[in-house]
């Protein structure tokens, strides 16, 4: 029950909550843990996710069209947690539902369901001083983007009130994959390990094992969202934890990962 | 009530706020493009240069200062208050949406970008912004939301004539939400190269600020021409409010003058459910949407619902947070009108006094004519007549049956 990277690159899987349902999220994420994913990102569909391309856009509407809330997606964490007490569990989110549900009650029940960590896409580190509070209170990690285009003074506190990881954005623009990683993914990790010696992973637009392993040679975990969450969408909620175990499998991660 | 967001930084150190609202909600990959904007245009502003070209601009080019029209036989038939108009529908492109585009072009240029994204929902700010980049020489691309995109359809030809590219949003509810969102995210992965040129007093900081700066002109020229035509203060300015571009532009000048009432109307649409309509001080919550904190028309989930009105302009599920500050602390006063009452304004404006209003801007003077009755006559309403309204002809002719 942490976020721990035990062998390098460690991969985290983001899945889209509710989608195609809360049952099936509950299988995928069971079935991705067991395949080798080290961090589970539990994503909150919201109406307008403004940071993400097509494929979390469309499966967020999905998610929403049968009324996915984020009561029931902290509920589907404490069953995550209940089924596989050891991988780390973080709860991925816009700010406005958290708001709506309120910070501390969020803060409360989320710490409640066993996750480790919230990342909230739209709150950045100057406006998170009573989100920072709430997390320390209940003992939660609050994990902060770094960007490409965030400059050093903004990645010394950006690494400061992380905790668990620092997500680095492999690159500026929306969630989706890409063909290759550029350049920018490891300059941006190289700087902010300037700022800590928390574990970096690195994110947005990695989809294949070849853009796993690049991510390998500089930092410790690869983040795969938008792939996967395509995956599940030409699946059947019957068929999705099969191909979504393969798909991991396929990644090619150490060995030992795979023994967790 | 929502949560408020207190800062991790001293709030001295964090300009952007109004009361409790406004703020900075964005992806981090937007947070040094903020920065640099916010920097560049507070030297742009303190530059005679800067502001000397987006003065002649304003008075060679858009046309400014506007007329304060006095509305004979409106004032006369409605008996009470005495009505006039700022006639920011004159301006060269239809609204008051110029002003800002000219001030948010200039600064573009100054800072090298090339590139310039837009959103709209009437398609006047999209106008507005085709224009700027056609006068001075830049790429440009507007969002804009498909339902917005076929019922002001003028507009959306304008754009083409003039050069920009017009990219339908197919997302949601696909009206001027949808279209923040889809910049929104052109602006986050072209971010090192594009200037975003948003068009209401909304977004994250410096964005209200700035785009209040730049309409601020509304009731500079509005005081002047009131106190010289009138040898005093109006009773009430009434403007319209979808993110509340124009309507804090027209207000700005007279907060200070508290015996100046501050009207905004906002789009009562079909009905007062969820969905039907854009009030947001009647149905929303404090909350965020598209980078600031202000009110917002959301379900008990916190998931942002759907709007409707008549008027493109003013469908929209959140409020400019300079707004939000004004209503909490009772400044202003916020009402609606529906969308038959628009309607009706518009026919009895174009027949009374030969004007034919935005649909957006009909929603003002229909307040107008709902209060003007029972004040005294030596009352004055100004009201800002924001747009003008031949981009809505379809629609006029589809509901009114010409």
């Amino acid at each position: 029950m942490a976020i721990l990277f035990e062998h390098k690159p460690g991969l985290v899987v983001y899945l889209t909550a509710g989608d195609p349902s809360l049952e099936a999220t509950r299988e995928i994420a069971i079935a991705a843990i067991d395949a080798g994913a080290a961090v589970l990102e539990l994503g909150v569909p919201f109406s307008d996710p403004l940071a993400d391309g097509p494929v979390i856009q469309r499966a967020m509407e999905r998610a929403l069209a049968h009324g996915t809330r984020l009561a029931d997606v902290l509920k589907l964490a404490g069953e995550i947690r209940a089924a596989r007490p050891t991988a780390g569990l973080v709860i991925f989110s816009y700010l406005n539902p958290i708001l709506r549900y309120g910070l501390s009650k969020f803060a409360d029940d989320a710490a409640a369901a066993g996750a480790d960590g919230v990342l909230v896409t739209d709150l950045i580190v100057e406006e998170a001083g009573e989100y920072l509070a709430e997390m320390e209170r209940v003992k939660l990690a609050p994990v902060f983007l770094a960007a490409p285009t965030s400059p050093d003074q903004r990645l010394e506190a950006i690494a400061t009130h992380s905790k668990g990881f620092v997500y680095a954005i492999s690159r500026v623009g929306i969630t989706g994959t890409q063909q290759s990683l550029t350049s920018d993914a490891a300059a941006l990790v190289a700087r902010i390990r300037r700022w800590t010696r928390l574990p970096v992973a690195v994110g947005f637009g990695i989809s294949n094992s070849e853009h796993v392993a690049q991510v390998g040679q500089f930092a410790d975990a690869a983040v795969i969202g938008s792939a996967i969450v395509e995956l599940i969408e030409k699946s059947t909620p019957e068929t999705a934890p099969g191909a979504v175990a393969r798909f991991i499998k396929g990644l090619h991660l150490p060995e030992a990962a795979l023994a967790r | 009530m929502a949560s408020v967001i207190v800062p991790a930084v001293p709030s001295e150190s964090r300009p952007g706020r109004f009361g409790v609202y406004g703020g900075r909600y964005v992806p981090e990959t937007l947070v040094a493009a903020l920065d640099e904007l916010e920097r560049e245009y507070n030297l742009a502003k303190a530059d005679p240069a800067f502001q000397a070209e987006l003065a002649d601009l304003l008075h060679n080019y858009a046309g400014r200062p506007t007329p304060l029209t006095f509305c004979n036989r409106l004032t006369e038939q409605l008996g009470g208050a005495k009505i006039y108009l700022k006639r920011e529908d004159l301006l060269h492109t239809g609204a008051h949406k110029i002003n800002n585009a000219l001030g948010q072009g200039l600064l573009a240029k100054r800072m090298g970008k090339k590139r310039i994204i837009a959103e709209t929902g009437a398609g006047q700010h999209g106008v507005a912004t085709a224009t700027v980049c056609a006068l001075l020489g830049m790429e440009c691309v507007v969002y804009m939301g498909d339902v917005d995109m076929a019922r002001q359809e003028l507009n959306v030809l304008r754009m083409r004539l003039l050069g920009a590219e017009v990219r339908g949003v197919s997302s949601g509810s696909q009206t001027l939400k949808d279209a923040i969102s889809e910049a929104m995210r052109d602006w986050v992965t072209n971010v090192r190269t594009t200037y975003y040129l948003l068009g209401s007093a909304l977004g994250a900081h410096p964005y209200p600020t700035m785009v209040r700066d730049f309409q601020r002109v509304i009731s500079i020229e509005m005081k002047e021409q009131i106190l010289e035509k009138e040898g005093r203060l109006p009773s009430a300015v009434i403007a319209c409010v979808g993110g509340g571009s124009n309507a804090i532009g027209a207000f700005y000048e007279f907060i200070p003058d508290r015996q100046v009432r501050l009207i905004g109307v906002e789009a009562g649409g079909r009905g007062t459910e969820l969905g039907e309509h854009a009030v947001r001080f009647r149905g929303g919550t404090p909350g965020v949407l598209q980078g600031t904190y202000s009110y917002v028309l959301q379900d008990e989930n916190g998931q942002i619902a759907l709007t409707h009105s008549v008027s493109a302009g003013l469908d929209y599920a959140s409020i400019g947070p300079e707004h939000a500050a004004l209503h909490d602390s009772g400044r202003a006063e916020y009402v609606s009108c529906d969308d038959a009452a628009a309607l009706d304004a518009v026919v009895r404006l174009a027949r009374t006094e030969g004007i034919l209003p935005a649909l957006e801007s009909a929603h003002a003077v229909a307040e107008a004519l709902r209060i003007a009755p029972a004040m005294a006559a030596h009352d004055i309403l100004v009201v800002n007549l924001s747009g003008r309204g031949d981009k809505d002809m379809g629609i006029l002719a589809q509901e009114l049956k010409l």
